[in-house]
């Protein structure tokens, strides 16, 4: 009885042939609605760091370093990919892509930085006003987002310090 | 000899702790799928063992947390010396969407050094596959840091000092100026 069960079993298994996918050597294709990578195309980009306010994670971090020139900086390395900057990017310049092998050894080669070219108000010389009160106390034309410790910071925190915002925990190793 | 021999077998047999240190169980599942039929993690000689003394890699999921980071060093501490860390998922790889709570300490690197990162949310078993490749020499990593510099001239700004009278007509000169 126990042989037959095992010889069936042995059948059953033969029948099966090989399952297994020879994926490092053969590229794996994805589902048409996977959401990879986040590509920036820094030619369509406005700058108007909508996909900054609107991340979760607050990873993508804006700096101006003077009325003209803003840097923004996408870090890659807590990104859940979901997609929120790609929906509220106005140019579309944010695609997610479907690249999804970015295993590295260093996790600054995920990172993007664009550097782009903010045009001033011809007459005023200043940036053009948010349309409702909130959002004009939360971003007062400037951002000084700390690129050297990752950090996401309004402009009303601008001026607290350079130490790091997560790290105050003393932890007791042994 | 006996080094280049313990060298040349380490990349055939890796066998794999699998610690996490506070994530949502997604990471895990993933993790478990790569030891599945399908995406046979065995032919590269990678084999799950229960306790960090017997392990050569460690799979970090999950951020350091406050409760759970001692442990985690401990686990690490204890395994034996030729050994790696990877960091699987966007939570080991850089604290998750939640990096800045009270009780995360931040990406697992912050407690013990990662050799290998594979980012994503949770990843694609293909993706953690790759990043085994990548760690032992299959595969060449794809990722590199990216750099946009948008090229386009400054444009001139408007000042009232340059306006001046040209025979009834105001005429608009020193457009260079920035």
């Amino acid at each position: 009885m126990s042989v037959l069960s095992k010889l069936k079993e042995a059948l059953i298994c033969l029948k099966a042939g090989r399952v297994t996918l020879p994926y490092p050597a053969q590229a794996q294709p994805v589902p048409p609605k996977f959401r990879g990578r986040p590509i920036f195309d820094a030619a369509k980009c406005i700058g108007c760091a909508g996909c900054a306010n609107n991340c979760p994670a607050r990873e993508i971090l804006v700096i101006d370093l003077c009325q003209e020139i803003r840097i923004l900086k996408y870090l890659g390395r807590r990104c859940a990919y979901c997609g929120r900057c790609a929906d509220v990017c106005p140019e579309k310049a944010i695609t997610m892509s479907h690249e999804f092998e970015n295993a590295t050894d260093n996790i600054t080669d995920i990172g993007q930085t664009l550097e782009l070219f903010m045009s001033t108000c011809q007459r005023c010389g200043r940036c053009f006003k948010e349309p409702s009160p909130l959002e004009q106390l939360k971003m007062k034309g400037y951002r000084f987002d700390d690129l050297k410790n990752d950090r996401w910071i309004f402009r009303s925190q601008a001026y607290l310090g350079d130490e790091p915002v997560v790290d105050d925990i003393k932890l007791e190793m042994d | 000899m006996f080094k280049n021999l313990c060298q040349k077998m380490f990349k055939r047999s890796l066998w794999v702790y699998h610690a996490n240190s506070g994530g949502c169980n997604g990471c895990d599942i993933e993790v478990l799928n790569v030891l599945t039929p399908y995406y046979d993690a065995e032919r590269f000689g990678i084999k799950l063992v229960g306790s960090p003394r017997h392990a050569d890699v460690m799979l970090c999921q999950g951020p350091a947390m406050r409760s759970t980071a001692l442990a985690l060093k401990r686990a690490f501490d204890a395994m034996p010396a030729p050994k790696l860390v990877f960091a699987i998922g966007s939570c080991a790889c850089g604290g998750g969407l939640w990096h800045d709570s009270y009780p995360v300490i931040g990406p697992v690197e912050k407690v013990i050094p990662v050799n290998y990162f594979v980012p994503g949310c949770p990843p694609r078993p293909e993706a953690i596959l790759y990043g085994v490749a990548v760690a032992l020499g299959v595969v060449d990593k794809k990722t590199a840091p990216v750099k946009f510099k948008q090229q386009e001239y400054p444009i001139p700004l408007y000042h009232p000092g340059d306006l001046r009278t040209q025979d009834e007509m105001i005429v608009y000169e020193k457009k260079e100026k920035l």
